[in-house]
């Protein structure tokens, strides 16, 4: 039996205009996002004497003296390790510590719950930054000044809440039943734990510590404030804006950059479950 | 006139064919159920009706109009969700105003006939309530008099009962009927409880596969059911089936017994007869009981007769203990035959 | 088998931390910015308030936040509403849309530096469009105009995507059900926007919105890269008491000023955008 023609499509041409418009809407945000990183990479792919030069290429030289010239700035590479020392750290202390934290508000409820999540959530919202002033005295005080660190600790707040949130969410999605079925068949509840739990969220929990990493890597202005021998990428940076030569300052903010695109390409299915329990 | 057609309707899914060969008529006014199991393409068909799906083939037309290039809103159907979709974000009284608020009748219109279908529904009560304060059987009812109050030609429900607790839907299947009776709509429903297929119905469309297998009048399709799968999901305990091997003309040898049955050129036929058309006799078929459950109104006893499985619903008077050996003699114009090989009856 | 105290072990490492390196130090900020000489007193606040970069700096800061998070919040619900009706491509878009999220702020300074700044992209097109023979100065003191825009550009380019990913998470909430429910009873595409998207994204809508506020009040790195001085905002005169000043109480004053105006705006957004009682999905 054939098809029978639907009697009359006038809406169909506004509908494929309507469709092109959509297309093209969506493609101008997405070089709107590319294109200002787009010119990142030219300047950073360019000798400095094509970066100070007008007008510019649209296209990058491939020449890799920038980057040379980046690498072997007085204290930019050891700038680079501190970055990535702290942002380590920071990563692993914010799991440690904030995952039991997210097991505990998923499976429990207990006094002094409520308050708890007003504690975390207040974290979350308060301008952060600010607090490196006193932490600042605080740690002459301690002798963590100027460390990594010190540095990481500050940075571990800054991710604690997130780290928190999104594994409240992992182990949310993970039935308690599961638990409940090891216990009954032998395991304690940290072997349960260990045994069901963890193999199931580990891919969460990386993309928990990634973001962690990510925070830190990017912060600003506790690094500038809390470190100046062992500075940090973006305190160097932020420090020598004033001074340094541009193809410098380029060369730095592709390096900046680079980790985020890998890392948010990792972690993207993980940031809106999080934004997804937490909206509730 | 809300009559509805639907002609040669076919819908797939990529390489899933989720309805073929679809024609159904549904007359104004009536009360058209379709029922199957899961799968079976039953809210998939309900859907295209409704305009949230298009078919991929064939026709849909609703009082006269053929609709299948319309949007739900200028079909003139009302639809009942199964999970309600009660707008959350709005009082009871907003939720059941939507759509004439969407048609933009005027305030006074609109207070009119949102406070008439609550009242016919219970709730008036509830009017200023948001659905986070309201019980499940109380959102239900909200979804209902939302649909009822836009005074539609037709109205679908897709398994709008499934949700509630056993009770609850017993109440509401009863006042359901009464309420779409009065108001005089064309409805269609879906459901996979034969129960409520059977007690709401006009005509119920028996669906499989993405088939409709049987369309009829509920006793219709209890008493004769046109395949083996409608005699199968229709009647709770279901329908007994005893092979039956040919011994002469009109004659069949069911489990050793012979029978009365139609003359056809087969060697053999599928026998089949209602667990509540058997009667405890002197000659019948030799059933051992298995399992004898007292259910208080009746005795529903498994058997076994000849090697297959077999069930009698018994005045609950009798003694039965596993193990007796029943004669169970069928009452003959209960008596149903299937051709093996296509599943359908012999008439 | 549980021991009763169980939870309170597992919260313990979390709140010691946040105890130790939040509520403390917040008490220390609180306490120094009050503190003159020894004494409670306002004179750190008064000094701040009579410098004659605060109400610029004050002024600044509220303008750029009131400039850019209107225009986010509406790119970020056009995006949010786009990317919830695509099938395919929606993986690779939505990522491409959420890379400025791992960007520090710093680097999108910079970012934004190399198309503004004098020998920078902009400059190279304009004059490649013949608009102009020489590379104007656009980060100047004759351009602040300029100077706002740049760093406005560089704001709602570094810092949609927060909103985006919150309203994403927001909308995906939504069951299918009410649009159809909606579609059936007579809605428009417009109106179902409307009357359905909007009113039950508002819990997102609310973090979105107060979570980009407190953020845009503390904007620093991005005016840093591209105005420098030129620009100054409430964060960039923090850190000129702490470190160019040397003055912690005017520091502490300051930053308690810009957790006051955050509070504020937050308490504002909770009242605009309240969820009545059980009117949640």
């Amino acid at each position: 039996m054939t098809a029978a023609t639907p009697a009359g499509r006038p809406a169909s041409d506004a509908r494929r205009a309507g469709r092109l418009v959509y297309l093209a809407v969506v493609g101008l945000l997405c070089a709107w996002v590319l294109v200002p990183i787009y010119f990142l990479l030219v300047n950073t792919l360019s000798s400095p004497e094509a970066v100070n030069n007008f007008p510019k290429a649209f296209w990058p030289e491939f020449d890799l003296a920038s980057l040379t010239f980046f690498a072997q700035f007085a204290g930019m590479l050891k700038a680079l390790t501190n970055s990535v020392l702290v942002a380590a750290l920071t990563m692993v202390m914010s799991i440690l510590i904030g995952a039991p934290a997210g097991y505990a508000l998923s499976r429990f409820d207990f006094p002094g719950k409520a308050a708890f999540r007003l504690l975390v959530m207040l974290t979350r919202a308060f301008p952060l930054p600010l607090l490196a002033l006193p932490l600042a005295v605080m740690f002459i005080q301690t002798g963590l000044d100027d460390t990594i660190f010190g540095l990481a600790l500050v940075h571990t707040t800054l991710a604690l809440p997130f780290a928190v949130l999104i594994t409240f969410s992992l182990f949310s999605g993970i039935p308690i039943e599961l638990e409940e079925s090891a216990w009954t068949l032998g395991c304690t509840r940290l072997s349960a734990f260990i045994k069901v739990v963890l193999p199931l969220i580990l891919p969460g929990i990386t993309a928990s510590a990634i973001f962690a990493f990510v925070i830190s890597w990017n912060e600003v202005f506790a690094a500038a404030v809390l470190t100046i021998e062992n500075r940090t990428l973006t305190a160097f940076l932020l420090q020598n804006l004033d001074t340094s030569p541009l193809h410098l300052k380029f060369a730095g903010g592709f390096i900046l950059v680079v980790p985020a695109l890998v890392f948010i390409f990792a972690v993207r299915k993980y940031l809106f479950a999080m934004w997804g329990i937490a909206n509730r | 006139m809300a009559e509805i057609r639907i002609t040669y309707a076919a819908k797939t899914f990529g390489t899933y064919t989720a309805l073929s060969d679809i024609n159904l008529t549904v007359a104004d006014q009536e009360f058209m159920v379709l029922l199957g199991a899961s799968g079976c393409g039953k809210t998939t068909l309900l859907r295209i009706i409704a305009g949230l799906e298009t078919a991929s083939e064939g026709e849909v037309w609703i009082g006269g109009r053929r609709v299948d290039h319309l949007p739900p809103r200028e079909r003139g159907i009302a639809m009942v969700f199964q999970n309600y979709a009660v707008f959350p974000h709005l009082t009871v009284f907003e939720n059941i105003g939507f759509g004439l608020r969407m048609k933009k009748l005027p305030q006074a219109e609109v207070r009119e006939r949102v406070e008439r279908t609550a009242a016919l529904m219970h709730i008036e009560g509830l009017l200023g309530r948001y659905s986070g304060e309201l019980s499940g059987g109380q959102r239900q009812r909200v979804a209902v008099a939302r649909a009822l109050a836009m005074e539609p030609d037709v109205i679908l429900m897709d398994e709008p009962l499934s949700n509630l607790d056993a009770l609850l839907r017993l109440e509401m299947r009863a006042e359901l009927k009464g309420v779409l009776a009065a108001s005089r709509t064309t409805a269609i429903y879906v459901t996979h409880d034969q129960v409520e297929a059977m007690s709401l119905a006009d005509r119920i469309s028996v669906m499989h596969g993405g088939r409709i297998v049987q369309a009829a009048a509920p006793i219709e399709v209890y008493r004769n059911p046109a395949a083996e799968f409608v005699a199968g999901f229709i009647g709770n305990p279901p329908m007994n089936f005893l092979p039956a091997t040919t011994a002469g003309a009109g004659v069949w040898t069911v489990a050793g017994v012979p029978m009365a049955g139609p003359t056809a050129d087969r060697a053999t036929l599928k026998f089949a007869i209602r667990p509540e058309d058997l009667r405890p006799a002197d000659q019948g078929l030799q059933a051992t009981a298995k399992v004898v459950e007292p259910l208080g109104a009746h005795l529903l006893v498994t058997c076994d007769v000849a090697g297959h499985l077999f069930r009698a619903v018994l005045d609950s008077d009798l003694v039965v203990r596993p193990g007796d050996v029943l004669t169970l003699a069928p009452l003959p114009e209960r008596i149903r035959w299937f051709d093996p090989d296509t599943t359908l009856a012999i008439a | 088998m549980t021991p009763r105290y169980l939870p309170y072990l597992l919260i313990l490492p979390v709140t010691l931390f946040l105890g130790l390196f939040f509520l403390y130090p917040f008490v220390l900020v609180a306490m120094q910015a009050f503190d003159g000489g020894g004494r409670f007193s306002l004179e750190n606040f008064q000094e701040v308030v009579d410098y004659w970069k605060f109400p610029i700096s004050l002024r600044n800061t509220l303008l750029l936040a009131a400039a850019v998070v209107p225009v986010q919040l509406a790119l970020a619900l056009l995006m949010a509403t786009m990317v919830t009706r695509m099938q395919k491509g929606r993986d690779l878009v939505l990522y491409i849309w959420t890379i400025p999220l791992g960007i520090s702020d710093l680097a999108a300074g910079i970012i934004w530096l190399a198309i503004f700044e004098q020998s920078g992209f902009l400059n190279s097109m304009m004059s490649g469009l013949g608009l102009i023979d020489r590379p104007m100065n656009l980060l100047s003191y004759q351009n602040l105009g300029l100077a706002f825009l740049a760093i406005a550009l560089a704001e709602i380019w570094r810092a949609t995507a927060i909103m985006l990913v919150i309203l994403v998470a927001g909308i995906g909430l939504i069951p299918k059900e009410y649009y159809e429910a909606a579609e059936v009873f007579g809605a428009s595409p417009w109106q179902r926007f409307i009357r359905i998207t909007l009113p039950l994204l508002r819990p997102s809508l609310q973090t979105a919105l107060i979570l980009r506020v407190i953020l845009a009040f503390e904007v620093f790195a991005v005016v840093a890269a591209l105005g420098g001085t030129l620009f100054p905002v409430l964060m960039s005169q923090t850190y000129a008491y702490q470190f160019e000043l040397l003055n912690g109480g005017a520091a502490a004053a300051v930053a308690l000023i810009i957790l006051a105006i955050s509070i504020a705006a937050t308490l504002v957004i909770l009242r605009v955008l309240r969820v009545p009682k059980g009117a949640t999905i």
